[in-house]
C-alpha cells in the first residue's frame, strides 16, 4: 500500500519538477524576446539622446569631433565635471532663435487645425460608407502615406511655382495676367504639411469614430434633435480622443519639419527643423545644434507624453 | 455606424480624395513632356526616361536604396515582431513602460531630431570603440531599422489583439509545447501581419531623406539624397519621370500587401462560418 503511494507521490513530484523546469525555459525564452528589441532601441535610441544632451552642455572646440569633453582628467586624477549652459544662454539672447521656434509652433498649429478642419467630415463619410466602398475608401486614404513623401512635396512645387499649373489656370481664366507667388511662402507650407500630414488625422479620426454607438444619434433623433444639434452635442464630443490622437500626430512632426519648409517655403519662412539642419550642416556647430534639439524636444515632450497616454488608454480598451 | 451619406460628406469626400491625387496625376502627366521647363507643355515625349536610365549617378543610388531597404526590412520586421509580441503577449515585465515609450516615441519623433542624435552617436562610438569608420551604409542602415521596428511593432501589436489567444491555449491545453504554439499556430496567423510590416519598413526606408542625410558620409548618396539634391534648385523633367517610376513600384507593393491581407481575413471568415456550422 504504503509502496504505492509512495510511487504516486514520486510520479506528481517528478511532473511538478517537469512543469516548474518548462515554466523556466519559457520564462527564459521570454527574456531573449524582451531583450533583444529592448537592448536595440536603448542602445540606438536611448543613449544618442543622453548623448545630444550632453553634447549641448559642451564647447565648441576646433577638433575632431567639434565639442570639448565634459569629464577631464586633471592633474592629480581628480576628475572634473563642466557644464557649459553658454549654448543655451546664446539660444534664448538670439531673437532669430524665439521667433523661430515660435514661428514653427504656430505654423504647426495652423497646419494641424486646416488638417482637423478637412480630416474630419473625410473621416466621417467613410465611417458612413458601405463596408465594401469603406475597405476601397480606407486604401486609397493610406496609399499616398505608403507613397514617397519628398516626391509628394515635389508635386506640390509644379501645382505652386510663378508657370506651375495653379498660375497657368489662373492666367488662362483670366483672372490675373501676372503669376501670383505662391511657392515660397507660408502659404505653401501650410499646403504642404497638410496634404503630406492629412492621412495621420484621417486614419484616427476613422478609428475612433467607427467604434462610436450610431443608436445614441438614432436616439437623440427620436427625441426630436436635429442633426447638427445632435452632432455638436453627441457626436463631436464622443470623437474627442480621435481629435487629439490625429491632432498631436501632424502637430509633433510638423514642428521639427525640415523638407518642407526648405522645398516650399524656401529662405523666406523659418522653420526650427530647417535652422538646426543649417546649424548643423553649414556653421558646423554642434553643440548649438544639440541645444537646438533639446529645447526643440523639451517643447514637444508634453504632447508627446498626452499622444503616449491615449495610446495606452486605447489598448487597454481593447 | 452604416447611416446614409449626407450631401455634404460625399462632397467633403470627392474634394479630399482630389486634393490627395491631383497633385500625383500632373506629376505623372508631365514625366511624359517633351518640354525641358516642367510646366510648360511640349507634346507627349519620354526623353527624360530615356535620360534617366542613362545616368549612373541614378543607378548608383538605386542600387545603394534598395540594399539599405532590404536589410532595413528584414531586421526591422524580426526584431519589430519581437517587440510587438513582448508588448501584446507577455503581461507586465520590468521596464514595459520604458520598452512602450521606446517604441511609440521613433513615431512621432521630428526626424532632424533623431537624425542628429544619431549621427553624434556614431561619431562618438568612433571616439570610443573605433566603429563605425566610415559613414554611409552601414550607419544608415542602423538608423532605418531603429525607426522602422516602431512602425512593425504596431502592426504586429494591433494583429496579435486581434487575432486573440484562444487557439493558443487550445493548443497548449492539449498538450503543445510552447515552441510549438509559436510555430504552428501563432506566427502562420501572424503572417499576413508580418509581411504587411516588412513592405511597410521597406517603402520607409525607400523614403527616408532627412535621418539618411545627417547619418551617411562622403560617397553614399541614398535617392532622396539624390533627389532632394536635384529638386532643391527647381522643377526638372527627369525627376518626375523617376518619381512615376517610384510612384508604380511602391504602389505595386502596397497593392501586393493589400491582396494578402484581405485574402487572410477572407479565409478565417470563412473558417469561423464553418466552425460554427460545425464543418470541420
Amino acid at each position: 500500500m504504503s509502496s504505492v503511494k509512495k510511487e504516486k507521490n514520486l510520479g506528481t513530484d517528478l511532473r511538478y519538477y517537469i512543469s516548474l523546469s518548462a515554466d523556466k525555459l519559457q520564462s527564459k525564452w521570454k527574456t531573449i524576446v524582451i531583450f533583444i528589441p529592448f537592448a536595440w532601441l536603448l542602445l540606438f535610441f536611448l543613449t544618442p539622446f543622453f548623448i545630444v544632451a550632453k553634447i549641448s552642455l559642451a564647447e565648441l572646440v576646433i577638433t575632431s569631433p567639434p565639442f570639448s569633453k565634459m569629464i577631464e582628467w586633471v592633474d592629480g586624477g581628480v576628475i572634473t565635471i563642466r557644464l557649459v549652459f553658454d549654448n543655451f544662454i546664446y539660444i534664448f539672447d538670439d531673437p532669430l532663435y524665439a521667433r523661430t521656434y515660435l514661428n514653427s509652433v504656430k505654423i504647426a498649429l495652423i497646419s494641424t487645425f486646416l488638417a482637423l478642419l478637412i480630416g474630419y467630415p473625410i473621416a466621417y463619410a467613410i465611417v458612413r460608407s458601405k463596408p465594401v466602398t469603406k475597405q476601397l475608401l480606407l486604401f486609397a486614404i493610406i496609399l499616398p502615406f505608403w507613397t514617397s513623401f519628398l516626391l509628394r512635396v515635389y508635386a506640390w512645387m509644379g501645382l505652386l511655382a510663378d508657370q506651375g499649373t495653379i498660375n497657368n489656370i489662373l492666367i488662362y481664366l483670366g483672372v490675373t495676367d501676372t503669376p501670383i507667388r505662391l511657392l515660397y511662402t507660408e502659404f505653401a507650407v501650410y499646403i504642404g504639411i497638410v496634404y503630406t500630414y492629412l492621412p495621420f488625422m484621417i486614419l484616427p479620426l476613422y478609428a475612433n469614430m467607427e467604434k462610436l454607438d450610431g443608436s445614441l444619434n438614432e436616439a437623440a433623433a427620436d427625441l426630436g434633435s436635429g442633426p447638427i444639434n445632435t452632432f455638436f452635442k453627441i457626436t463631436l464630443p464622443l470623437s474627442m480622443p480621435g481629435i487629439i490622437a490625429g491632432s498631436l500626430l501632424v502637430f509633433i512632426p510638423a514642428t521639427g519639419e525640415y523638407v518642407i519648409p526648405d522645398l516650399l517655403g524656401g529662405g523666406n519662412v523659418q522653420m526650427i527643423g530647417r535652422q538646426l539642419y543649417n546649424e548643423f550642416a553649414r556653421n558646423i556647430d554642434w553643440p548649438v545644434a544639440s541645444a537646438v534639439a533639446i529645447v526643440l524636444l523639451l517643447l514637444l515632450v508634453l504632447p508627446m507624453a498626452v499622444y503616449q497616454h491615449y495610446q495606452a488608454k486605447a489598448a487597454e480598451v481593447k | 455606424m452604416h447611416n446614409e451619406r449626407s450631401g455634404f460628406l460625399t462632397l467633403m469626400l470627392t474634394v479630399g480624395l482630389a486634393f490627395l491625387y491631383i497633385p500625383m496625376v500632373l506629376l505623372v502627366i508631365y514625366s511624359f513632356n517633351y518640354s525641358k521647363l516642367v510646366p510648360v507643355w511640349g507634346g507627349w515625349s519620354t526623353r527624360w526616361y530615356k535620360v534617366l536610365f542613362e545616368s549612373p549617378e541614378v543607378w548608383e543610388a538605386v542600387r545603394l536604396s534598395l540594399q539599405i531597404a532590404f536589410i532595413n526590412a528584414t531586421f526591422a520586421t524580426m526584431l519589430g515582431a519581437l517587440a510587438g509580441l513582448a508588448m501584446v503577449r507577455f503581461g507586465k515585465f520590468r521596464g514595459r513602460t520604458l520598452f512602450g515609450g521606446m517604441l511609440v516615441a521613433p513615431l512621432v519623433m521630428p526626424e532632424v531630431i533623431t537624425g542628429l542624435s544619431l549621427l553624434i552617436f556614431f561619431i562618438s562610438l568612433k571616439e570610443l570603440i573605433g566603429w563605425p569608420l566610415e559613414r554611409g551604409f552601414t550607419t544608415i542602415t542602423i538608423a532605418h531599422i531603429t525607426f522602422s521596428l516602431a512602425y512593425v511593432a504596431v502592426i504586429v501589436q494591433a494583429r496579435l489583439t486581434g487575432m486573440g489567444v484562444s487557439l493558443e491555449e487550445a493548443a497548449a491545453d492539449l498538450g503543445a509545447k510552447p515552441f510549438t504554439v509559436m510555430s504552428s499556430i501563432t506566427l502562420p496567423r501572424l503572417a499576413p501581419g508580418l509581411l504587411s510590416g516588412w513592405l511597410l519598413a521597406f517603402c520607409l526606408s525607400l523614403d527616408d531623406l532627412v535621418i539618411a542625410s545627417f547619418v551617411t558620409g562622403p560617397g553614399s548618396t541614398t535617392l532622396p539624397i539624390l533627389i532632394f539634391s536635384r529638386i532643391r534648385l527647381g522643377l526638372r523633367p527627369d525627376i518626375n519621370a523617376l518619381a512615376t517610376i517610384i510612384i508604380i513600384f511602391v504602389a505595386i507593393l502596397v497593392a501586393i500587401a493589400a491582396y494578402i491581407m484581405l485574402r487572410q481575413q477572407r479565409r478565417e471568415l470563412i473558417d469561423q462560418q464553418m466552425a460554427a456550422r460545425g464543418d470541420v
